[in-house]
């Protein structure tokens, strides 16, 4: 070792009592400072948070969700259900329920605890612990039924109060989330020993390769093996190496920090990418997290295996964890887990850990084994080393408060009876339960899972139809590392072929490693204390017992899907990954069953708790969704104009001049409109182009009016129909020629119209010659309207004879404006004379000052949707969404005049013969009067021919549209009622909610100027 | 102006640049086995009979966007000739010939990292393998329609609808801010 590392090794061993001296993928060389619950600590480069709290004895990290116990770190990965800490940057930056253990140390990070008040040492909550007799499995279904009242003022406040783990941050979080697609042949999930084989022989075939883990480092359990010899080498010198030579390979993706999270359909995977988070200060041009959406043709899960804990009473106290946790604490982070242990085993990983431990000066109590003739590679050392070892051991309780000061170790009998309880003292129990396959995503991809009774866990099974996947590795159910190596390199290499690689050579790993074991121990492990009164906990995240589940089987929840639900066990943040097997264990001894009997819960995404934003991406502020804007919009915002969403349009709704609110301004821009000219940015409406010798025939199908006669360089008001009969879209379309129609479209209706014609026309009539191009940015469209349009409009036109003569109302010409391309429309949706020009939008602008300019001397006035909507209201026009709603026929807003009657058919026609569709009941267009001649009624306001009558009340209609018209001085409104065209001077009821209702006269909806006069202004 | 909706300076990142792409006449065409053939007679290109594949010819490209639809970009100031030419040349043959010049406008992505950015909002492969030179198909990006041309292995020829060029550049700018843009 240097001489110049020595004092910092001096320092991490001064400031932290439980570093070891040396060995392990830490970097003693780079102190790290941190801070837990406001106490500064010193951490090392390539710790964890858990990992660095180690170093320093603290092992209380939380507490339980329910009875608020001291939970201290339980594992050292993704599985851990206990040690969830609340990781903080600033208000934003702040994410909670994160894993201690997978929590990168970065200088400065500030971490706090969850789940108590007000310490972590004192807990108020921790009451609950001493009433736990009240808090049985299903609480929450019996305690809180009665009386009902208490529910929303008392139970559920409270219940929200206590419940949960860390707090949702309030404060909009600053960082960015992106996301990528990407492709590749083989996509290899897990870096461990048999991943990294897997993505080796892919990357042979020269297929693109992705090989990502949620680790920091690639490398899975080699990072924590330091007796393991691989082709020769040391299991680190093998793995450094296997790194290196996968980095040359440019077709091979390295991905660490990325977690598989989500298995779909067609072999989509989504991986989430922790880009940041392990920064002390991220670059605000990196995201913070990236998703990757992944679409492999081939998948191998190298996911390996979880440890299971031992369901023993009082098996949750801080200083009770894994035995696989302590190796990797030991051997990979330098940290010893305490002074004293005793190991309870089930499984050889108990005698690794032994070894491992005692390697690094921690006295080893006991290793108290459950099996009776224990045997293979990690007994006899163990026993070479000297280690106290016991057979045929149950742990009957521990002691402890904060930290487990003590096991109480009892004799088990082949039958179960437990006698001769001895207490040992110990700051460290550690649990060899035995493995559990890693089969989240495996199962995700709705492939099966099938029992082996060998292993006494869940393998894979018959793939789902439509993925393509693999399991290698423990994953497979292939312990050891001679296992994980060759048959992560058979799956890669099969993988890769079946991808549609090349074979590659085989390759042979010799090894020199512990052997495999499968060795386990499912259900509550024997004791001799009251059962009744014991916890020996399942789930530590949910906290459930043993004792809960068998109450849970009592009581009749035999299905462990149904029992799941009951005692919450698997279904907090950790989804079970430590208390799924163990579950099944204890509710196969309650039913005195097998555990395929019992059979599994269902596994759902995400495997690990997933950011919002992750799945927001780029799509939040401007990027949330298109945000379309016309050519004259930024005119609009220099007049101050006040915009209006319609779809993804931004709309000029008004343009108030200094002091004006909506209603003054609406009113100027009216007045204007009817008295002078106005000028409006109808660029949005919709525009769809039918081309083709079939041209009119098509739009004989698709509308219900007549075109087959309407002459060219001529309009016509046309409207659309589903099949159920019902308005569907409306529109003027105009003749360019035989063959060519220009069709206009509400704004919000242009795309989805397209569509239907285009639906119509794929499936129904594929024989006609016609063709339809959307249009709508193809031009801008400046609506002039009012009396001096014409003469405003005039000096600007060429090629198109603008007298009334010539091009009377609903003419339409192609010419030239300004000096560029128009289609002139001369319609009018204000009841004035009106134009409206379609130019090019690179244009428009231009063409619009130009307009504007010369308008001036007539007082022209720029007016907005609003605006639009009193003139056309007015005049008894509807507006399709507003005065319809999906269910009102042509009839029923007057427009059966539109009807081609002669037409053998268009779409909807024959349902408009149905009776229901005739029935002169049905619901009519009418004008709205207030009798009062003052009040603007409510929009959606319900109409009524007596406001006294008692509740329902028979409603005869609502009223669609209503506004002061500035015209007539007086409120209008439009409304559809009950036969409403028969009832013409009859009074009726508008109910105002809260205060009575407004009498009403019906007219006729066309309130200005019926006969047509000022369309042909002069 | 295209000035009036989006901004069109170009943006550069290490690997990757945006930029707007000179004017184009465009026009949409639509139809059937004989009218196709005088198109291409017309247009003085062969319109590609391949799903997804262009054709270029001096200033003209043909694009394939359907089994009966293709996009003919041109100079701006061959679009008026052009269609003269096609009137004569399909007289009497069912078509649709639609100038949509203005409907849309082009950005060209170009860079080592073009489909790398290309990818944050969009599905496909654009492996050089499976989306080629020539390539050109109508897709998304983010919440956005788009064609997507391949005219270089590391430059693409986009084209979007006017109003969605705004959204498109923002969204493309986003995914190059990590490399510097």
């Amino acid at each position: 070792m240097p001489d110049s590392l020595a004092p910092n090794l001096s320092v991490a061993a001064v400031n932290e009592p439980f570093r070891t001296r040396s060995g392990g993928r830490i970097d003693r060389a780079k102190p790290l400072s941190f801070s837990f619950d406001g106490q500064t600590y010193s951490g090392v480069a390539g710790d964890t948070l858990a990992s660095a709290l180690l170093a320093h004895g603290v092992h209380l990290m939380g507490r339980s969700f329910k009875y608020h116990r001291p939970r201290g770190v339980m594992t050292a990965g993704s599985d851990e259900p206990n040690a969830l800490v609340t990781v903080s940057r600033d208000a934003g930056r702040t994410a909670p329920n994160l894993r201690a253990t997978q929590v990168e140390l970065y200088e400065g990070l500030s971490a706090i605890s969850q789940n108590r008040f007000p310490s972590l040492q004192f807990d108020v909550g921790g009451i609950n612990d001493h009433f736990a007799a009240l808090l049985p499995a299903g609480f929450y279904y019996k305690t809180f039924m009665w009386p009902r009242s208490f529910w929303d003022r008392v139970y559920e406040p409270v219940i929200r109060a206590s419940a949960g783990l860390g707090k949702v941050p309030t404060a909009p979080d600053p960082d960015r989330y992106l996301q990528r697609n990407a492709h590749c042949e083989v996509l290899v999930i897990g870096a461990g020993p048999a991943g990294l084989t897997a993505a080796l022989a892919a990357a042979e075939s020269g297929l693109r390769v992705i090989l990502c883990d949620e680790q920091s480092e690639l490398g899975g359990s080699l990072l924590a093996d330091t007796t393991s010899m691989i082709a020769g080498k040391p299991a680190r010198v093998w793995l450094t190496e296997t790194l290196a030579e996968l980095a040359t390979f440019s077709n091979v993706t390295l991905l660490p920090r990325t977690t598989g999270f989500g298995y779909y359909p067609h072999n989509h995977v989504g991986l989430v990418e922790r880009v940041t988070d392990h920064l002390a200060s991220p670059d605000s041009a990196q995201p913070r997290e990236r998703m990757w959406q992944v679409r492999a043709k081939e998948v191998v899960l190298a996911t390996g295996a979880f440890e299971r804990p031992l369901t023993f009473p009082e098996n949750d106290r801080p200083g009770i964890m894994l035995a696989d946790a302590a190796t990797t604490f030991v051997n990979r982070y330098g940290v010893k887990p305490g002074k004293r242990a005793v190991i309870a085993a089930a499984n050889d990983s108990g005698y690794r850990a032994a070894l491992a431990l005692a390697e690094a000066g921690v006295e080893i109590a006991m290793i108290a084994d459950l099996r009776r003739n224990p045997s293979g590679s990690g007994y006899d050392a163990a026993r070479r080393a000297g280690l106290s070892i016991e057979t045929g051991k149950t742990i009957a309780g521990t002691s402890g408060k904060m930290r487990v000061d003590g096991a109480s170790i009892a004799s088990v009998g082949e039958d179960g009876k437990v006698w001769n309880t001895q207490d040992i003292g110990c700051d460290l129990l550690l649990m060899a339960g035995g493995w559990t396959p890693t089969l989240h995503l495996y199962s995700q991809s709705l492939s099966k899972l099938k029992w082996d009774d060998a292993i006494q866990a869940y393998v894979p099974g018959a793939v789902a139809a439509s993925q393509a996947l693999r399991a290698a590795g423990a994953a497979s159910g292939a312990y050891g590392l001679d296992a994980a190596l060759s048959t992560g390199f058979k799956a890669g290499a099969e993988a890769a072929v079946a991808a549609g690689g090349d074979g590659v050579t085989t390759r042979v790993f010799v090894t020199i490693s512990a052997e495999a074991d499968a060795s386990t121990f499912l259900g509550a492990m024997p004791h001799n204390r009251d059962a009744n009164r014991v916890r020996a906990f399942v789930d530590f995240q949910n906290d459930s017992t043993a004792k809960d589940l068998k109450l849970a089987v009592r009581e009749g929840f035999r299905s462990v899907e149904h029992a799941k639900r009951y005692t919450t066990t698997g279904m907090a943040t950790d989804q079970g990954k430590t208390s799924n097997m163990p579950m099944l264990g204890v509710m196969a001894q309650a039913q005195g069953k097998t555990i395929p009997e019992i059979g599994f819960t269902t596994f759902r995404p995400p495997f690990t708790p997933t950011t919002f934003g992750n799945f927001a991406g780029a799509a939040r502020g401007d990027l949330f969704d298109p945000i379309r804007r016309t050519a004259i919009h930024h005119w609009a915002e220099g007049q101050g104009a006040v915009f209006e969403d319609v779809g993804q349009w931004k709309r000029a709704r008004y343009f108030p001049r200094q002091g004006e609110d909506m209603h003054a301004a609406v009113a100027r821009e009216c007045k204007a409109v009817r008295s002078a000219l106005g000028i409006f940015d109808a660029s949005t409406l919709g525009k769809i182009e039918v081309v083709g010798p079939d041209a009119a025939e098509f739009m004989n199908r698709m509308y219900i009016n007549p075109w087959t006669k309407l002459g060219v360089g001529r309009c016509r008001y046309g409207v659309m129909l589903r099949e159920d009969g019902f308005v569907y879209d409306d529109g003027v379309v105009g003749r360019i020629a035989e063959d060519r129609f220009h069709v206009t479209t509400t704004t919000g209706g242009a795309a989805s119209v397209l569509n239907m014609m285009e639906d119509y026309l794929q499936t129904e009539w594929p024989g006609l010659n016609v063709w339809l191009t959307s249009a709508t940015e193809q031009w801008a469209v400046i609506a002039l309207q009012g009396p001096k349009a014409r003469e405003v409009l005039a000096p600007f036109v060429e090629g198109i004879d603008l007298s009334p003569a010539a091009f009377p109302h609903m003419a339409i010409a192609e010419g030239r404006i300004c000096g560029v391309k128009t289609r002139l429309f001369r319609v009018s949706f204000t009841g004035e004379l009106g134009f409206e020009i379609n130019v090019p939008p690179s244009a428009a602008r231009r063409v619009w000052e130009a307009l504007y300019a010369e308008g001036r001397k007539h007082s022209i006035t720029p007016y907005g949707t609003e605006t639009m909507h009193v003139l056309r209201a007015e005049k008894g026009f509807i507006i399709v969404g507003q005065e319809t709603d999906g269910t009102a026929t042509p009839d029923d807003v007057g427009l059966t005049w539109a009807i081609g009657k002669a037409k053998k058919d268009f779409v909807g026609k024959r349902s408009l013969a149905r009776p229901g569709m005739t029935d002169p009941k049905r619901k009519q267009l009418v004008g709205l009067l207030s009798v009062d001649n003052r009040t603007v009624l409510e929009e959606g306001a319900q109409i009524v021919a007596d406001p006294k009558q008692p509740k329902p009340m028979t409603v005869l209609g609502h009223v669609t549209s209503s506004y002061m018209s500035a015209a007539l001085g007086h409120p209008i409104a439009l409304a559809l009622v009950e036969a409403g065209r028969s009832r013409m001077g009859e009074t009726l009821q508008v109910l105002v909610p809260g205060k009575g209702s407004v009498a009403v006269k019906l007219v006729s909806p066309v309130f200005y100027d019926a006969e047509g006069a000022s369309l042909d202004a002069v | 102006m295209l000035s009036d909706i989006v901004e069109t300076t170009a943006i550069d990142a290490d690997g990757v640049r945006l930029e707007t792409l000179p004017a184009f006449g465009r026009l949409n065409f639509r139809g059937r086995a004989g009218a196709v053939a005088a198109m291409s007679e017309a247009f003085g290109l062969a319109l590609p009979e391949a799903s997804c594949r262009a054709a270029i010819a001096g200033s003209r490209a043909a694009l394939w966007l359907g089994p009966d639809e293709w996009l003919l970009l041109m100079l701006p100031t061959e679009t008026d000739a052009v269609i003269a030419a096609a009137a004569s040349a399909l007289a009497g043959l069912p078509h649709s010939l639609v100038d949509i010049s203005e409907r849309q406008y082009a950005l060209g992505l170009s860079g080592r990292l073009a489909a790398t950015v290309l990818a944050g909002g969009n599905p496909l492969d654009f492996d050089l393998s499976t989306f080629p030179v020539g390539m050109c198909t109508r897709t998304i990006m983010g919440k956005a329609e788009l064609a997507i041309w391949r005219t270089e292995p590391d430059r693409f020829h986009i084209e979007v609808w006017r109003s969605f060029a705004p959204y498109i550049r923002g969204f493309l700018r986003e995914h190059m801010r990590e490399f510097g843009a």
